[in-house]
């Protein structure tokens, strides 16, 4: 599944400390995230997976008291640096959250909120082409289709999340990063979202957390563990599922430890 | 691994299969021991009871297969968990193999049992029998404790199997090539031999499997193979 030869590194972590106010989150990260690959984060409940997720596009920048220490590089710039455009960031770093969160607004004005503030389309037809060809890549399109005017809350939970997966992809992101966006669906909506990812790693870098270790098996080329703020071991997800190196990964991978 | 599963049920499911794994295992070893017996005091009185027992490791084994796709099924497990299912369905097919040896040498025994054969041969055959049983035991002991050392020493030992087989193999061969009023007696013989010699191959299997259920890989290099009895039949 893992093809060394082609993979090819997009972000690179070097030393990640993150602090909330006097606790430290992460102890130092080291980490190489390959392109067009799905890597799983896997860990226990405030383990540091979701911390180091939002270090990709700095959305620890937005709570209070948080500090980011070491390097994060995507395509070898530095993130941290001080000429990087955040807003800009975000637009090339997708995310998609646990809870599907579409905007109070019709299911097309979801998708073309991005486009429309990042002035990615000049035209109606041009932003009409970006709504579609997003829905098209988020397989939401064929049911979404005659009803673009209708308010994408009013979709169902896996529809939503979906169109949440749209909307990230409208602005053409290198990377998406989801934050369990299974845990709220059921097992069909969770096994489309999850054919979806794997679609979507031809033009995307996919950085997944997950609490479900058959998610992870089932979806991801490598698998992070992470315990209690460290980096305990990272490899190719078959490896790491059918015989780890680490017997911390063990015990959790087998259901040992919480 | 000693740290349980925060699932208890999960732990009992395995332990289930670990004792499903050691009643095959004792009944394979009682099934070679009785043929062995049977053939060594040329005493049929048994060979009904053996034959019918067979039957028993079948249904045993089938037991094996239908928990370990329900535990599979329903826990999902990773890892050395799953690994040690798989070894467990693994040593059991072998174990079922053991069986019908052990019922091949019995029937073939009951044919046999009223007739002379050579002294050096039978004793050769014991020695040989004696060897692959203490392999069982000692396979099977290793499974029971995780010990892929013990495991490999199992392996090493088939080696020396081999090599009393392959020497009877020609003593065999030359009586039955004779002509001599014997042959028919010596073919027996020689099938009931290879059976043995089979079983210890087949022990071995659960050596590797205790190795592979503890390491997460199979044993790194080629177990030695002294068994030329391929190659001198040949060349005969």
């Amino acid at each position: 599944m893992v093809n060394s030869e082609a993979s090819q590194v997009k972000i690179k972590a070097r030393k990640v400390t993150v602090h909330y106010g006097d606790a430290r989150a992460l102890h130092g990260i080291d980490l190489d995230l390959n392109a067009n690959e799905v890597t799983a984060l896997i860990g226990p409940s405030g383990c540091g997976k979701s911390t180091f997720l939002r270090c990709i596009n700095r959305m620890n920048d937005v709570i209070e008291g948080c500090r980011v220490g070491g390097a994060v590089s995507i395509d070898d710039q530095n993130i941290y640096s001080d000429e990087i455009d955040v807003v800009e960031l975000r637009a090339r770093v997708g995310m998609v959250f646990q809870k599907p969160n579409p905007f109070p607004k019709s299911i097309y004005d979801n998708v073309a909120y991005g486009p429309r503030i990042h002035g990615m389309a000049s035209s109606r037809a041009q932003l009409d082409a970006v709504v579609e060809s997003s829905l098209k890549r988020a397989g939401l399109w064929e049911e979404v289709k005659d009803r673009l005017d209708a308010p994408g809350t009013g979709l169902s939970g896996g529809q939503q999340q979906r169109l949440c997966i749209a909307r990230a992809i409208a602005v053409n992101p290198a990377i998406v990063l989801m934050d369990e966006p299974c845990s709220a669906l059921d097992p069909i909506a969770t096994a489309v979202i999850e054919e979806l990812i794997e679609e979507l790693r031809r033009d995307y870098t996919i950085v997944i957390v997950t609490h479900s270790m058959q998610q992870a098996a089932r979806i991801s080329q490598r698998t992070a563990y992470f315990h209690l703020g460290n980096l305990v071991e990272h490899g190719p997800t078959q490896a790491i599922f059918t015989n780890p190196e680490n017997q911390q990964t063990e015990a959790y991978i087998s259901g040992k430890i919480g | 691994m000693n740290e349980n599963h925060i699932v208890s049920s999960f732990d009992e499911d395995l332990a289930e299969l670990n004792q499903l794994v050691a009643r095959l295992g004792g009944l394979a070893e009682q099934q070679l021991a009785a043929a062995v017996d049977a053939l060594e005091n040329r005493d049929a009185s048994s060979i009904d009871k053996i034959i019918a027992g067979d039957a028993e490791l079948d249904q045993l084994e089938q037991d094996l297969n239908d928990r370990a796709i329900e535990v599979i099924a329903m826990r999902a497990p990773m890892a050395t968990d799953l690994r040690s299912i798989l070894s467990a369905v693994k040593i059991a097919t072998v174990l079922e193999r053991v069986g019908d040896y052990s019922k091949n040498i019995a029937k073939r025994s009951l044919v046999i049992i009223n007739e002379e054969t050579n002294r050096a041969e039978t004793i050769s055959l014991a020695r040989i029998a004696d060897i692959v049983q203490g392999m069982l035991r000692q396979a099977l002991d290793a499974y029971a404790t995780a010990n892929a050392d013990l495991a490999m020493e199992v392996w090493e030992r088939d080696e020396e199997v081999d090599e009393l087989y392959t020497s009877l193999h020609s003593d065999l061969l030359r009586v039955i090539a004779s002509g001599h009023e014997q042959a028919s007696v010596s073919s027996h013989f020689l099938f009931i031999a290879k059976n043995i010699e089979r079983i210890g191959d087949h022990t071995t299997a659960v050596a590797e499997q205790v190795y592979f259920q503890v390491h997460g890989e199979m044993p790194p290099e080629e177990r030695p193979k002294a068994d030329a009895s391929s190659q001198i039949g040949e060349s005969d």
